[in-house]
């Protein structure tokens, strides 16, 4: 397969970028898109050219380093993360942009590879339980419902990619946020620093410049891990349970 | 490598509720909420010209004779409304900041149109709303209105409605406000209950089918009036002219 690539390419955090166009040849249709893009940083480096710098890492969907912005949607929009995505899914001949992430929050590097320190800060205000844990203890000690146990590990499959704000018209990173304040919410665990997590996240994804969130559930829409917009409502109203407490 | 200066370590991250983004969002949703709730009652009201002209009069000399209530209610609405609007143009402006650089290729999944043009709907319905004012509660664009009166010598707010949309033009622009009205309201309603927090996955389709039901019943309730006059089925009373 062949493809007509439009890479958006930064020299550094302090350049200005632009859109490169480049060919994609002899593509494998079962190649991931980070295999295909590999196969383009080979070519390029070998006319002297400075290949195209992305962040990736377990190359399995599980890690949450991939990113990129595929004709306009975080992950090519598909079932799971750019490492996932195959070139199969594309049409031959057809042209792909490619471009970063793009959020203030989330600062260009270098060509794809943006700094998403920003989240690591948001989970640092809040995004943890501090007891001193010890030994593991037995796994039914402190009993979950199971209910309570599978809706928490529905917003616990958030990866942390940043895809929702990538896709988020506003840049918002409430869907990102609202995961992980609903999962420790829904715990026994997470109850004695409930109102004091969700005051410091928040507080913290607003310093850090991300934007509002207005409904638009895109974020839902290209989530890999299919996070749903409902634990954003579920964190507007732990917010305002904090309020009020 | 980091290029993100943050003043403000996460230990010490403290936002106000006010000025948080959730703050702000319940701020639109509450305030957004008393206007739907005027919209409502002002319908309802509207739709008396149907049982009639002494109705239609009565009810609005009813209105007029009790200041205590109508003057608060006009302070409000006036309140809420301006922050509303200011609000959303904050919001407007730092949601565009929060992306410096756009997508040279953007794309959409599910975000309906309505949603991402909630400002222009909005600016439609603010310049409307001060057409309507001056129109028909200030009477400064037809003054003529302003000596019509009744059998009994009460205002005859009936003739004058029937005078307003017997103009083609005027009928036209107050059907495109009513659809940017509602335009609006089809994602207002749903997203005060995300906003609020009264949504889940079993919830956001009913309340997005709920949004645009209020949001047609409401075009429909607005719509019928200049229809009827246009139509003739509301015609001016014997001996006004």
């Amino acid at each position: 397969m062949n493809f007509k690539l439009h890479v958006w390419r930064q020299k550094n955090a302090a350049a200005k970028g632009r859109m490169e166009q480049y060919e994609a040849r002899d593509i494998n249709a079962d190649m991931s898109f980070l295999e295909m893009l590999d196969v383009v940083n080979e070519d390029l480096v070998e006319k002297g050219i400075d290949p195209i710098h992305f962040d990736h890492d377990c190359r399995e969907g599980i890690c949450g380093a991939c990113s990129l912005v595929i004709n306009g949607l975080p992950h090519g929009g598909m079932t799971g993360t750019t490492c996932e995505v195959r070139m199969r899914l594309f049409k031959d001949g057809s042209t792909i942009y490619v471009e970063p992430f793009r959020a203030k929050a989330f600062p260009v590097i270098k060509d794809l590879t943006v700094d998403r320190t920003s989240i690591d800060r948001v989970m640092q205000a809040g995004g943890f339980v501090s007891t001193h844990t010890g030994a593991a203890i037995d796994a039914n000690a402190i009993l979950v419902p199971k209910d309570k146990a599978e809706e928490a590990m529905d917003a616990a499959a958030c990866i942390g990619c940043g895809a929702c704000v990538a896709a988020c018209k506003n840049a918002s990173g409430m869907l990102f946020v609202a995961a992980k304040v609903s999962q420790l919410a829904l715990l026994p665990q997470g109850q004695a620093e409930r109102e004091r997590r969700v005051n410091k996240m928040v507080a913290m994804m607003d310093i850090e410049g991300f934007g509002n969130c207005t409904n638009y559930y895109e974020c839902e829409a290209v989530c890999p891990k299919d996070i749903s917009v409902k634990f954003i409502a579920k964190m507007n109203r732990e917010y305002m349970r904090a309020l009020v407490k | 490598m980091s290029t993100v200066k943050t003043q403000v370590s996460p230990a010490q991250a403290q936002v106000t509720f006010i000025a948080s983004s959730i703050g702000k969002k319940i701020f639109m949703a509450t305030t957004g909420l008393f206007l739907f709730l005027f919209v409502s009652g002002h319908m309802v009201g509207n739709l008396q010209i149907f049982l009639g002209q002494d109705q239609l009069n009565t009810y609005a000399q009813a209105l007029k004779d009790l200041p205590a209530l109508i003057w608060p209610v006009r302070i409000l609405m006036f309140i809420f409304f301006a922050v509303h609007i200011w609000r959303g143009i904050q919001l407007y402006f730092e949601n565009k900041f929060s992306r410096p650089i756009s997508y040279a290729c953007n794309a959409t999944v599910q975000a309906p149109l309505s949603s991402r043009t909630m400002i222009f709907s909005g600016a439609g319905i603010l310049l409307y709303v001060v057409y309507h004012l001056l129109h028909f509660t200030f009477i400064t664009t037809n003054p003529q209105y302003a000596g019509l009166h009744d059998t009994v010598g009460r205002h005859d707010v009936y003739s004058m409605v029937i005078f307003g949309y017997q103009n083609v033009a005027i009928s036209v622009v107050y059907l495109v406000a009513m659809f940017s009205l509602c335009y609006h309201l089809s994602h207002a309603i749903p997203s005060f209950m995300q906003t609020i927090g009264l949504n889940n996955e079993k919830w956001e389709p009913r309340l997005k089918a709920l949004g645009y039901l209020i949001a047609i019943v409401i075009f429909f309730g607005y719509s019928v009036i200049p229809a009827a006059v246009l139509s003739n089925l509301i015609v001016l009373p014997e001996g006004v002219h």
